[in-house]
């Protein structure tokens, strides 16, 4: 009898042990595909980061990029990134504040959301072009400053294709994107926090700066942090446009294996690598800030 | 005071406006431009009769279309299984699901050419090896609507009671639980389409013709058409994001618009 009820439970295990590998078998398709086209290219990278030529290991390439030429790209990338991600979200949220809070009609804040999500989306080749024909030499702008307020803007010393224009492009992607990102915040500033303060003397100015700004900051650095990163590995724009006169990282790794260069593509691989560093510090910081946000937005 | 507050407001989104609108006209007014004071759809003209303009929109389309089917079979069983049977492998999903922020389509497409130097010429060859590129680039956007349509309804009470009138897995997945995600499934496929329509990165390093890449071809030595080019492609993003934001007000939802730059 005690045999009998022994193999009863051993069948048992077994069943529950069959059931639990089908269980596993649900999710293989999926991991098996990330771990064939992400896992393992992101591998190759890091691996091929730390070889040379022969496949023999190497520091070398790790250490080249602290040279001029890749830390210049860097530091570059770094400045266009942070810069845009600044302004954008400064004047991302002003606009998503003026756009969504009360007082702003109504058939406004669709038409505003539709049309940032179509200009968050409109990035790349298409962007740079349409900022040729506004900014370029022969642009409608340019041409309206020499024309019309008789400036000349290209001597000047202003140009497209610089580290300003690339900034002035960046942000047509920039502020729409900051404007989706912050607002479920701007939303969830309750009207009751505002009259409350005014109830108790405050003016406006006093409102934002004890109230508003200390709630919003946190969603408002999270939206920037989300931006660098998202200017910070933009490659479309910046090589359709300037094909190499500004010094930026995506662009670099694209001339190494686009074969523009004799390089050695392992040198690409260290370079990539440090973007991933930069885009992945960017990320924890940004996971951070939004526990915090997490606390004030339902 | 309260007429001060709108009044900047006001300033605000004209401004803001101006910024936006001005390039668009200006792109509308090069492309229309014919020479000396001349106006005409020539370059439209132009760019419709180019085999090129359609064979590398037809291209894009069918990467598009791609993308969409398979991320959609990749994700939805997954998320559908996880949330069922193994939650504890929600954070581990969740966590996937943002990777590819962390490594972004230039890097991506370098990684995937190292690794796959010496596959064989059927998959290295083909744009096969583009599609699995796109799926990877679309995962986090497909991953988040998938999982935001999965939250708002009850999937265990839905495959409880399935089951209970005898439906097996594949019926309870396409007959029970795909019907009530339509709105998530469509908001994320026409966020897909509006990504891989305008994608430039990868299509370029891994040398096909995409609509994105022939854009470029066409601008590096015809001004006036590339204009027309980027309107068109303006408007196809525009089409999307309509579709997307359609289904939003339907469902009372706000959709996840945000795509991010290529």
């Amino acid at each position: 009898m005690g045999s009998k009820s022994g193999g009863s439970v051993a069948l048992a295990a077994t069943k529950r042990d069959k059931t639990r590998s089908l269980t596993w078998l649900g999710v293989l398709p999926f991991f098996a595909f990330v771990t064939l086209f992400l896992f393992l290219p992101s591998v190759t990278l890091i691996v091929g980061a730390f070889q040379d030529e022969a496949g023999g290991f190497t520091l070398t390439n790790v250490r080249t990029l602290f040279e001029p030429q890749y830390l210049g790209a860097y530091r570059t990338s770094i400045e266009l990134s942070a810069l845009t991600a600044f302004l954008g979200g400064v004047f991302g949220g002003l606009l998503a504040y003026a756009a969504l809070t009360g007082g702003t009609p109504r058939f406004l804040r669709p038409l505003i959301t539709t049309f940032s999500g179509v200009a968050a989306n409109f990035a790349g080749v298409p962007l740079a072009f349409a900022f040729v024909a506004t900014l370029g030499t022969t642009g409608i702008v340019t041409q309206f400053f020499s024309g019309t307020l008789g400036f000349d803007l290209y001597g000047s010393g202003f140009s497209l294709f610089t580290f300003a224009g690339l900034a002035i492009i960046y942000l047509y992607f920039q502020i729409p994107l900051m404007i989706l990102v912050i607002a479920p915040a701007v939303d969830g500033l309750r009207r009751e926090w505002r009259e409350a303060a005014g109830n108790l003397g405050a003016s406006s100015s006093q409102y934002w700066r004890y109230v508003g700004l200390p709630i919003l900051a946190p969603s408002i650095l999270g939206a920037m942090v989300l931006l660098f990163a998202n200017a910070f590995a933009a490659y479309a724009t910046p090589a359709a446009l300037t094909s190499g006169q500004v010094n930026l990282v995506p662009v670099l790794i694209g001339q190494v294996f686009q074969g523009d260069v004799l390089s050695n593509p392992h040198q690409g691989h260290a370079l990539a690598l440090g973007m991933v560093v930069v885009i992945a510090i960017s990320t924890l910081l940004y996971t951070l800030l939004q526990r915090r946000t997490a606390r004030w937005t339902r | 005071m309260k007429r001060n507050v709108s009044w900047s407001k006001l300033v605000w989104l004209l401004l803001g406006a101006l910024y936006f609108l001005v390039p668009l006209l200006a792109t509308l007014q090069f492309s229309l431009e014919e020479g000396r004071g001349h106006y005409g759809f020539g370059a439209y003209t132009y760019i419709l009769s180019d085999p090129g303009f359609r064979q590398s929109i037809w291209f894009s389309s069918k990467m598009a279309v791609g993308t969409i089917v398979l991320s959609l079979a990749l994700v939805v069983p997954t998320v559908y299984w996880v949330r069922l049977r193994m939650p504890r492998l929600r954070p581990v999903l969740e966590f996937v699901s943002v990777m590819p922020f962390v490594v972004p389509p230039i890097v991506l497409v370098v990684g995937i050419l190292t690794l796959y130097q010496g596959a064989p010429q059927w998959f290295v060859a083909t744009p096969a090896i583009l599609l699995c590129g796109y799926v990877i680039h679309a995962l986090p956007y497909v991953y988040r609507s998938v999982d935001a349509g999965m939250q708002a309804i009850n999937i265990h009470t839905l495959t409880e009671a399935a089951q209970s009138l005898g439906a097996g897995r594949r019926t309870i997945l396409l007959r029970v639980i795909v019907p009530n995600l339509r709105v998530a499934l469509l908001s994320g496929s026409f966020l897909t389409l509006a990504i891989i329509l305008g994608e430039y990165t990868m299509a370029s390093l891994m040398l096909f013709s995409s609509f994105a890449v022939y854009i470029a071809y066409i601008g590096q030595s015809q001004a006036n058409p590339a204009a027309a080019l980027t309107l068109i492609s303006f408007a196809l993003t525009w089409i999307a994001m309509l579709g997307l934001s359609a289904i939003g007000r339907r469902s009372g939802a706000e959709q996840t618009q945000i795509g991010g730059a290529r």
